[in-house]
């Protein structure tokens, strides 16, 4: 059992450092700002949903577990509002978004 | 298992790093603004991942105190340029809102 959650572990954190590499890609790599945004927030989020996910396993009491939930559920709002607010700060030429 | 966490959190902070050069390169205020955020949500995983290597537990209020900063950060960026896109409106214009 230990050994199939040290895995689980492993598994997910992994895939949560390989979407913070994608997000990384998509902000240097995307043509323009809107893109950049959307990278960011998706593969970002993901990426600590991921890694928050992987550690749950490694928590030893409850109360912790739901604090790196409610961590990442606080991530996941902000950074909704978050980009909707950039968004809209940003001028709107040329192409529609 | 604590190794492969340090190694993750390695692997995240450089790739926060990397984003970061998104702030050199802009070209709009918001750019830089993403890669700030970027380093809001990177940081939480990287402080979430050494907190679970070390068996630190105070490392979860740090990365709560964090998503509450990073989004603050967002929230008050937006607030100062719509500010200053109001008072550019303001002096251009002729007087019509």
């Amino acid at each position: 059992m230990s050994i199939v959650l040290e895995w689980w572990t492993v598994i997910a954190v992994a895939a949560g450092a390989f979407f913070f590499l994608a997000g990384t890609v998509g902000l240097l790599r995307f043509p323009d700002a809107f893109t950049r945004l959307h990278a960011l927030t998706k593969a970002d989020n993901l990426g600590l949903g991921l890694v928050v996910l992987g550690l749950l396993p490694m928590i030893v009491s409850v109360s912790a577990g739901l604090m790196l939930v409610c961590i990442w559920l606080l991530v996941l709002l902000s950074g909704a509002t978050a980009s909707q607010l950039i968004a809209r700060t940003l001028p709107r030429r040329g192409t529609p978004p | 298992m604590a190794e492969f966490l340090f190694g993750a959190a390695t692997f995240i902070l450089g790739m926060v790093a990397l984003g970061l050069a998104r702030v050199l390169r802009g070209p709009a205020d918001a750019d830089r603004m993403m890669a700030a955020q970027l380093l809001g949500t990177g940081g939480i995983a990287a402080v979430l991942l050494l907190g679970a290597a070390t068996g630190e537990a105070a490392t979860v209020d740090v990365a709560l105190t964090l998503a509450l900063l990073a989004a603050f950060a967002s929230f008050a960026f937006v607030k100062a340029h719509s500010a200053h896109a109001r008072d550019e409106s303001r002096t251009d214009g002729d007087g019509a809102p």
